[in-house]
Order: C-alpha cells, then sequence, then structure tokens
C-alpha cells in the first residue's frame, strides 16, 4: 500500500512529525470527509424529511443516500433496517432500553463478554437495575473467548440475549463473532455484536453472520463525529417501541397520545446528525475505493512489525499473556495493549505525547478486561490505514527514551540483563 | 514536560518516607480508580503535632513524587496547619505546571491526607469536589 499517498490525504498529516496510534480511539479524516461535511452546510443545509423547498429535497435525499451507503457497506437487506443514531453507545442504549424493556422479563439472562467495553456493559447493567435481568459473562482461554465457556453458559442459562464485541479494544483480538451467533440462534437468543472496532478493518457482511443487531460508530471508520448506526433486522426493529420521542418519530400526536412511524424515523427522534450521516457515506466511499484485502494486508504487516518490536523491548508485558506472533493463528486488529515495568502509562503518554507520538493510556473504558487480566492501566497503539513502520520505530524508540527517562540510565541495564 | 522536573523525578525515583507504621494514630487510603492510583497514609499525631508520616501504593511519577514531597513536609508540622493546607499550596511544593489532565495525580496525596486527617478526629470523609476547593 502506498501510505504515503494515504497520508497526504489527511489534512493533519501536514504536521510531518504527528504519529497517531490511537485509532481505536478515533480516526482522522481523509479530506474528502472533512469536504463533505463543509459542502453540505455551505451548499445543502436544510432540516430533512420536511420542507417542501428544493434545498430541503436535496438534503433528505443526500442523507437518505448515506443510508443506503451504510446498508450496502454491511449487507443489510433494507435501508429501513438502518438507523443513525449519535454513536455506537447510542446504538446499544437504544436496543437495551427498546428491545431489551419490552422483550426481556426478570431473571432472564444476557451474556456478556469480559471483552467487553463499558458501553456494552452498563447498558445491560442498567437494564437490570430497571427489570432485574440476569448478568453472565464469557471469559478468555489464551487470549480468545472460552468457546467451551460459552457453549457451557448458553447451556445452564439459556439466555435471551448475547452483546458480544467483534474485536477488542484493548487486546485486539477478533472474536469469532459468526460462530457465537449461530451457537446463540441455537438456543433462541438474540444477538447484539459490537463492531465498533472491527468495521475499520475488516468487510462486515449481515447475511453472512445472520446477527439481530449490530452497532458501530462513524468516527472510528475515518468518518465524522456525532454519527453512530444501528443494524436491526426490520420484523425485529417493527416490533420495538420507539427509544427517544420527539419531533420525526410520529405519525400522529394528539391531547391523548401519539403513534409512531415507520421504520427507520421511529428511532431518530428530533433533527439527525445530517452533515455526519453525508459524512459517514463518503467515508465508507473512500474505504472502499481502497478495497478491504489492501487495508487487511497492510494493518496486518504493520500489527506483526509492532508485536515484533515492541516484544524487543525487555520492560514491555503485553497485557494479554497469550501473546499474538507472527505465527499465531488468533485473528487481531492492530490494537496491541502493554504495561511497561515500573512506568506509570500516564507517565509514559504523557513523555511521548511530548515528542509528538499520540497513545491511549488507562483502562480504555474495559475495566472488567484489565482487572481479569490483573493490571489497573495500560498504554495502548491501534492502527489506522495511514500509519507506516517508520511510526512503529518512532514510538518504540521514544518508549526507551523514556523508560531512561523515568527511571535512570541504569534501569534499562539491569532490566536487559535480567 | 516540564511537568517532570528533576526534584520530581528524583522523588519518584527515590520516595521518601515510604513504609508502614505500627500504632499510627491514623490510617487512610484512597484509590483513583480513573488511574489505578492507590495510595496508603499513615499518621502518628501527638499533641496536635505530626510527629511521624509513612505511606504505600503505586501509581504515576507525579502521584508518587507529590506524596514524597508532601511527607517530607508534614513531618513536624501541626495537624492544624495540615488541615488548612490547600491544593495551591501543594502545587507550590511541587513548582511544577499541573494541567487539567494531572491535577487528580498531582492531589491524590494532598486528598488522602485531608481524609485522615478528618478519620483521625472521627469526621465523615470528604469528596474530591471539597478537596479541590480547599
Amino acid at each position: 500500500m502506498n501510505t504515503s499517498g494515504i497520508r497526504a490525504q489527511f489534512p493533519i498529516f501536514k504536521d510531518n512529525s504527528l504519529v497517531y496510534l490511537d485509532s481505536a480511539a478515533t480516526a482522522q479524516k481523509p479530506q474528502c470527509v472533512i469536504d463533505a461535511e463543509k459542502s453540505f452546510y455551505e451548499n445543502e443545509n436544510a432540516s430533512v424529511k420536511r420542507g417542501m423547498y428544493k434545498l430541503a429535497e436535496r438534503a433528505t435525499e443526500e442523507f437518505e443516500s448515506a443510508r443506503e451507503k451504510v446498508r450496502s457497506f454491511i449487507g443489510a437487506k433494507s435501508a429501513n433496517e438502518i438507523v443513525f443514531t449519535k454513536s455506537a453507545t447510542e446504538s446499544i442504549n437504544l436496543v437495551a432500553k427498546s428491545y431489551g424493556e419490552k422483550f426481556l422479563k426478570k431473571e432472564d439472562t444476557v451474556l456478556l463478554s469480559i471483552l467487553e467495553h463499558h458501553s456494552n456493559i452498563v447498558p445491560w447493567m442498567q437494564l437490570k437495575e430497571r427489570i432485574g435481568i440476569n448478568i453472565e459473562w464469557v471469559h478468555l482461554k489464551n487470549g480468545e473467548l472460552d468457546m467451551e465457556e460459552l457453549k457451557s453458559k448458553l447451556e445452564k442459562f439459556s439466555p435471551k440475549l448475547l452483546a458480544i464485541t467483534c474485536a477488542s479494544n484493548v487486546t485486539g483480538v477478533v472474536t469469532s463473532y459468526k460462530e457465537i451467533t449461530d451457537l446463540a440462534h441455537d438456543v433462541g437468543a438474540k444477538v447484539v455484536l459490537d463492531a465498533a472496532q472491527l468495521v475499520p478493518h475488516r468487510e462486515i457482511n449481515i447475511q453472512d453472520i445472520d446477527c439481530d443487531f449490530l452497532v458501530f460508530s462513524g468516527h472510528k471508520v475515518y468518518g465524522p463525529t456525532g454519527i453512530g448506526v444501528l443494524y436491526g433486522k426490520e420484523e425485529l426493529l417493527e416490533d420495538m417501541p420507539a427509544f427517544l420521542g420527539g419531533g420525526s418519530m410520529i405519525q400522529e400526536v394528539t391531547e391523548d397520545g401519539f403513534t409512531e412511524t415507520h421504520l427507520p424515523d421511529k428511532f431518530e427522534a428530533g433533527t439527525p446528525p445530517i452533515a455526519q450521516a453525508i459524512g459517514l457515506g463518503v467515508a465508507i466511499d473512500w474505504i472502499s475505493d481502497i478495497g478491504w484485502e489492501a487495508i487487511e494486508k497492510h494493518e496486518e504487516e504493520l500489527r506483526k512489525y509492532a508485536y515484533q518490536k515492541l516484544s524487543e523491548l525487555p520492560f514491555i508485558t503485553f497485557m494479554d499473556p497469550a501473546v499474538r506472533g507472527p505465527r499465531s493463528a488468533v485473528r487481531s486488529i492492530g490494537c496491541l495493549s502493554f504495561v511497561t515495568n515500573g512506568i506509570h502509562p500516564h507517565d509514559l503518554t504523557e513523555y511521548l505525547g511530548s515528542k509528538g507520538i499520540c497513545l491511549r493510556a488507562g483502562h480504555h473504558c474495559a475495566q472488567p478486561l484489565h482487572k481479569y487480566l490483573g493490571h489497573t492501566a495500560s498504554t495502548r497503539m491501534s492502527l489506522g490505514i495511514y500509519n507506516s513502520k517508520e511510526d512503529i520505530d518512532k514510538m518504540c524508540e521514544a518508549i526507551s527514551e523514556a523508560y531512561k527517562f523515568f527511571l535512570g540510565e541504569n534501569a534499562i541495564k539491569s532490566t536487559t540483563s535480567k | 514536560m516540564n511537568i517532570y522536573a528533576e526534584n520530581i523525578l528524583e522523588h519518584f525515583r527515590n520516595p521518601r518516607n515510604c513504609g508502614e507504621m505500627q500504632g499510627a494514630t491514623v490510617d487512610h487510603r484512597e484509590e483513583n480508580i480513573e488511574c489505578g492510583d492507590d495510595l496508603q497514609l499513615f499518621l502518628k499525631i501527638e499533641d496536635g503535632k505530626i510527629e511521624d508520616v509513612k505511606w504505600g501504593g503505586k501509581g504515576c511519577a507525579i502521584s508518587q513524587a507529590s506524596m514524597s514531597i508532601l511527607s517530607e513536609e508534614l513531618i513536624g508540622m501541626s495537624e492544624i496547619h495540615a488541615e488548612k493546607m490547600t491544593k495551591e499550596d501543594i502545587y507550590e511544593l511541587l513548582g511544577v505546571p499541573i494541567g487539567p489532565r494531572r491535577f487528580k495525580c498531582a492531589l491524590i496525596g494532598f486528598h488522602t491526607l485531608q481524609n485522615a486527617l478528618l478519620k483521625a478526629h472521627g469526621k465523615y470523609l470528604q469528596s474530591w469536589v471539597k478537596t479541590m476547593d480547599n
């Protein structure tokens, strides 16, 4: 892949010294996405689905065309199955509140995995507080979800719903989401997949996976912030009550009550994120033009390189002990978390930040996983399409410098000699 | 990077008054779950004066250095004086610019101290918000 050609499309990399390794938090935006949002406000801005004037018609067309792009991107059957939200988080909350409160009841089990981000944990805990569902967990075996534990919990608890990530935002491991979906369906459970981390890195095909719900956010896939996607099977969405109340989601409002409108408007109360949806559509076109094969090849090569270079640093411990070296069969996205012995992640990333190298530190909104793996915080390196081996080299060099800076020249020698 | 001045790094590498204390007047522990910082503070107070300080825990260079520097300052200080300390006093002791990303690191030792003193008198512990108002 021509990384410099890709980088040239991102205005933020005009600053040559920037080493951005935090794409799992949010991806940088190519010029075409920025232009699309700007152009909407300059040339087409109007509220959608309302005005009888030309401008409003164009805005509506653009907005709906973005929905169609998302549909095609993930291979959904109908555009009615694509709901625009503000984030993947909101999408999960929508399912937990709307589907959860109508179709789950006290003591029904929801099965989560220990890999989940807080956004796929807390909405279910809130549902537990409201209606008294039971939450069960699947843990890890050799870095991957323990499929034996999953099967035994499916049998033991007959969960009504599984909410599982497609890829960990900490260790980068890709789960067997298709197999999990099949196993869950065998016991009659519905499946919510959190694809926020996977979507920027791998092709998704809903028809192939057959999950019931899938969520992702725009900003991680090189699109704007403020836009998220909920995919839901049409028959499920039809039976679910509206999430937020307000304009656009109603058929009729009288002094006595209201009736809900059709899909997908039923779940899009209020003025939607129009420019953001259009920007997401452009991001999808952009990523599709590059092609999944090229993206996967480039990122996998970089991930292995990063793994190897980080492994060479004697004071680094990977968060996930089931390390994924070049010959590992475990599938991963380009996301590696580690701890540096003796240096707190916040100190390390503050140091790296001062050199223009951006990595995330903390628990990455995955406290249960950190606790399970025996750490309170870690440093995370995550890759995007625009990263190069040079970025990894600069990062590793700066980590070594940081080690000497914080612990003194002798510290590195004593670690190496161990 | 001014935040990691030589005195901060020196205290981080060689923290003062670390350890546990037998027969402490009070001991108190605070955590910052957000970062995983964890501090335990032991105070020996006699006739209204802090006679000895010991502490232990883990955290970033700023939190460790801040507690180390504060521990040196506290030994021999009157309890009343310690109670009246403010976050500005801590920032002054550290002598480095503390931005919004790191104030909790800089102040977790101070927060632990404030609550240890309250606990010594059987009073209710205070929140971070109150510590920040001090």
